[in-house]
């Protein structure tokens, strides 16, 4: 179905045939560009941006490419299209028809799953307003801004939902997911993740890599949804998704080019000699990955958890990929390896799987991070560098979970806190660390100019040429 | 090996993945697969729709390497890869036949050689096919578009390309190669038509495409003389095979950005690209983008002009139309630089317009007379066209194709 832009929404769920859910929807519309304006990215409301809009959620159509000032952005609803005749595909309603209302018996928890998914698309965009002033190229910054729009259509998708789903009280979260911002402390936002600073654009990139993959696991675990509007709203939302993660996995890979070519070219891998060149050196890369690699860990929340269990047996929220794994779609009788420390020893101990929910979730995050990992040590192999980065010990820096009270180092050792203290500064980036990234950063707004840390892209936007003007400023 | 032995392979450059899946959530035929290292495309289910081309996040999906046909890269070594193997895209291994060459100098001589495409267009595919390799089209309609009393036979010819692939763009070239040798017993030269018809076909969800074309009785100085080429189109029954080369031109394209304008100004057959981006936004009216369509179209009269029926029944909103007729009884003779200098305040407001495009296309002759009305048109709102063209030129503004 195509998008019918006329409309002062955007939608592709024929919102003109509900005058009251209209109503509604354009009454928050008017808080949510104000929140743009006050919360989004700075001072940038004369740019034009070279954007990507939706312009129909079939293949040919979504990815549409133009020049945008970005408070012009046209926010809307997209649903990926209804499949006929879907099913509820995994827990004890598998088998019925999936549900276009919300049962009234889970709506408290599909309220709370859908404002706790929503909460962090206008966080991130708060995280990152700094962000252009710093940008290393018109190609990061235009993707930057990318991110920052279609974060904000994440949160229109939520609230689309909460608002036709949810009456009264789902207008009220509407307005919460205004009201709340990212580190305040009276009314922050709802994950601790949500609440760190993205400072720099090193951070920036770790993020969209490792944490925006969070977001992936979480969207496409909804996508399995037995609630069939949640379901298609996540579906859709994970083909933008990609390109966030896109922009952190080649933001870091670019910078660890950039970094192995000085050091071929110098002849050096002494830190010191690297950071006074002016790139980031890569044991400091690899604190930064150990560091949001433990945070986003902990998103996914406790190992053991009987609301995941619920989640699934309700069938409100299913596993990664759920309709492609084999038979079992219950979980009655199956088993799940978890870790456990039993004095200063981690085992792994079968416990039932619908109870690992979380762990599984996070084990296929992990997976699919180590993939990129593999590939960004592509880059040193190829330049006969030996560094290679590694993903740390899941127990490590750890606040939620069987690990929350324990130390571990990188390697998976149970550690004293007085070790902990002595060494964290070698695994975690210090404010020494972060000070440096901090100077490197200076906006470079040339086309085709990247500032000296960071490698050019291999490949334009849209195949535009690098040095394509990908913002104007007016 | 010659090129008709050199088809394209569909491949995903791993070195750019990002492995997230998209391609393979969207290929409707389920071409994409992948294993712990790589994704790939299948090169014997892949039917080259492109449809997993805009939603990858990357660019890596979007890569065609020249390989023997026959002899695609299979599954197993793709995913073997941690690059894509040393090999130029296809594009640049077949080289635009000379004939092609030439007739494309001679088109677009009129503005100092070829102007770059807009730069929302579409990136057009080219060379596909040399006259060494041909492709088999087959005749699916030949309609004529005159009046029977007009003096011009002038015909919409619908081109089948079956199950090969032949993509189009508006503003673009097909050569056709009539069969049989010419007095000096050397094969026919190859004749360039513009298509008529927009990118998704003559007939949506068809692989075909339309082309105008004029029955040449006469040359340019009006000695009888019959068009080799052109009577051999102009005769062709449906379910005929014709040969055909291309694609060609990867500048007389037209803008895709939402609000972009189109100034068309043509004479006879010129008017088939103007038919084929008049269609293409026509088909995309719902989406409502925005932007203005003028058009200035000459003939000697109604009867002799193509497409005038459907022409007529388009919306005066969605387009701006302006017929200029040079022999209608006991009227002045129109020339469509008359039109021009007659709406010089549109015309001027559209000039200035960077979201304007202009896209000129008929007889050689007709080039002088449009250039004179827009200097005059500059003139009388006190602008310098010498000192415009230029500029529109560097911004892809400003397109001709004259024969």
């Amino acid at each position: 179905m195509s998008i019918d832009y006329s409309e002062k929404i955007p939608n592709n769920v024929d919102l003109a045939s509900n005058k009251t859910l209209q109503r509604a929807l354009e009454h928050w519309q008017p808080g949510f560009l104000n929140w743009w304006g006050e919360m989004g990215p700075d001072n940038t409301s004369q740019a034009e941006v070279y954007l990507r809009t939706a312009i129909s959620v079939d293949p040919k159509g979504w990815a549409h490419f133009d020049y945008v000032k970005m408070p012009d952005y046209r926010w809307g609803i997209f649903l990926a299209p209804q499949e006929a005749e879907r099913k509820v595909n995994f827990g004890e309603h598998i088998g019925q028809p999936a549900w276009q209302e919300v049962p009234g018996e889970y709506r408290s928890t599909l309220r709370r799953i859908i404002v706790t998914q929503g909460d962090t698309e206008p966080a991130s965009v708060e995280q990152q307003r700094h962000l252009g002033m710093t940008c290393p190229s018109l190609y990061d910054m235009r993707n930057l801004f990318q991110v920052n729009v279609e974060e904000g259509r994440h949160l229109w998708a939520m609230v689309y939902l909460l608002h036709a789903h949810f009456g009264r009280d789902g207008r009220e979260e509407g307005e919460a997911l205004l009201e709340r911002r990212s580190g305040d402390a009276d009314n922050p936002r709802i994950l601790t993740a949500f609440n760190e600073k993205t400072p720099d654009w090193l951070s920036f990139f770790m993020f969209t890599f490792i944490t925006d993959r969070d977001g992936k696991f979480q969207l496409a675990a909804l996508a399995e949804s037995g609630f069939d509007p949640l379901a298609r709203t996540c579906k859709f939302m994970l083909t933008e998704e990609a390109h966030h993660l896109f922009v952190g996995e080649s933001g870091i890979s670019r910078m660890i080019q950039r970094t192995c070519e000085v050091m071929v070219q110098h002849k050096t891998d002494d830190p010191a000699k690297l950071r006074a060149m002016g790139v980031v050196d890569l044991p400091t890369l690899q604190k930064y990955l150990n560091f949001h690699y433990s945070v986003t860990s902990d998103l996914y929340g406790a190992e053991i958890s009987s609301n995941a269990a619920s989640f699934y047996t309700n069938g409100l929220k299913g596993r990664y990929e759920e309709t492609k794994l084999g038979e079992d779609h219950r979980l009655d009788t199956a088993e799940y390896p978890v870790m456990e420390v039993v004095g200063d020893r981690i085992v792994t101990r079968q416990v039932p799987a619908l109870t690992a929910l979380n762990e599984r979730l996070r084990d296929d995050w992990v997976k699919d991070v180590q993939g990129g990992i593999d590939r960004w040590n592509k880059v040193p192999e190829k330049l006969g560098i030996p560094f290679r980065f590694t993903l740390p010990h899941k127990g490590f820096h750890r606040k939620i979970g069987i690990f929350g009270e324990l130390h571990l180092s990188p390697e998976g050792k149970v550690i004293s806190e007085a070790e902990w203290t002595h060494k964290h500064r070698d695994w975690l980036p210090t404010e020494e660390d972060r000070a440096f990234v901090q100077s490197l950063m200076g906006r470079v707004a040339e086309p085709g100019k990247f500032a000296n840390w960071i490698a050019p892209p291999a490949r334009g936007i849209n195949n535009q040429p690098v040095d394509f003007e990908y913002v104007r400023f007016n | 090996m010659s090129t008709a032995d050199i088809v394209k392979q569909h491949l995903i450059d791993p070195g750019i993945c990002i492995r997230c899946n998209t391609c393979e959530e969207t290929c409707p035929v389920k071409a994409i697969t992948h294993d712990a290292r790589n994704y790939v495309v299948n090169a014997e289910i892949c039917n080259d729709c492109r449809a997993c081309v805009p939603p990858c996040p990357t660019g890596a999906i979007d890569n065609w390497f020249p390989i023997e046909k026959g002899k695609p890269w299979s599954v197993g070594e793709q995913f073997s890869w941690d690059e894509l193997p040393a090999a130029a895209p296809v594009a640049a291994t077949i080289a635009e036949p000379e004939d092609v060459a030439r007739l494309t100098s001679e088109a677009t001589a009129g503005q100092g050689g070829p102007v770059a495409a807009p730069w929302s267009a579409e990136k057009p595919a080219v060379n596909l096919y040399s006259e060494k390799g041909p492709i088999t089209a087959t005749v699916a309609g030949n309609f004529r578009l005159t009046g029977e009393g007009a003096s011009a036979d002038i015909r919409h010819i619908v081109l089948d390309f079956g199950g090969v692939h032949f993509p189009l763009l508006e503003g673009q070239n097909i050569g056709i190669i009539p069969p049989g040798t010419d007095a000096g017993d050397r094969p026919h030269h190859v004749r360039l038509y513009s298509v008529a018809s927009p990118r998704d076909g003559e007939r949506p969800g068809y692989h075909n495409c339309a082309i105008t074309v004029k029955r040449v009785a006469e040359d340019h100085e009006g000695k009888p003389v019959k068009g080799v080429c052109s009577n051999y189109l102009c005769d062709l029954k449906k379910g005929d095979k014709v040969q055909v080369i291309g694609p060609f031109g990867a500048t007389f394209l037209m803008p895709n950005h939402a609000g972009s304008s189109l100034m068309m100004i043509c004479t006879g057959t010129g008017s088939a690209p103007m038919r084929a981006m008049t269609e293409r936004r026509r088909r995309r009216i719902d989406q409502k983008e925005g932007g203005e369509l003028m058009l200035f179209f000459g003939a000697r009269a109604p009867d002799e002009l193509p497409y005038f029926g459907p022409l007529m029944k388009l919306p005066k909103e969605f387009i701006d139309i302006n017929f200029a007729f040079s022999r209608v009884p006991n009227e002045p003779k129109r020339y469509v630089q008359d039109l021009i200098r007659a709406r010089h305040d549109a015309v001027w407001r559209q000039i200035n317009d960077e979201n304007c495009y202009i896209y000129l296309c008929g007889l050689k002759g007709m080039e002088k007379g449009v250039d004179e009305s827009f200097r005059d048109v500059c003139r009388q709102h006190g602008g310098d066209w010498d000192r415009l063209l230029p500029q529109l030129r560097e911004k892809s503004r400003y397109h001709v194709e004259t024969y």
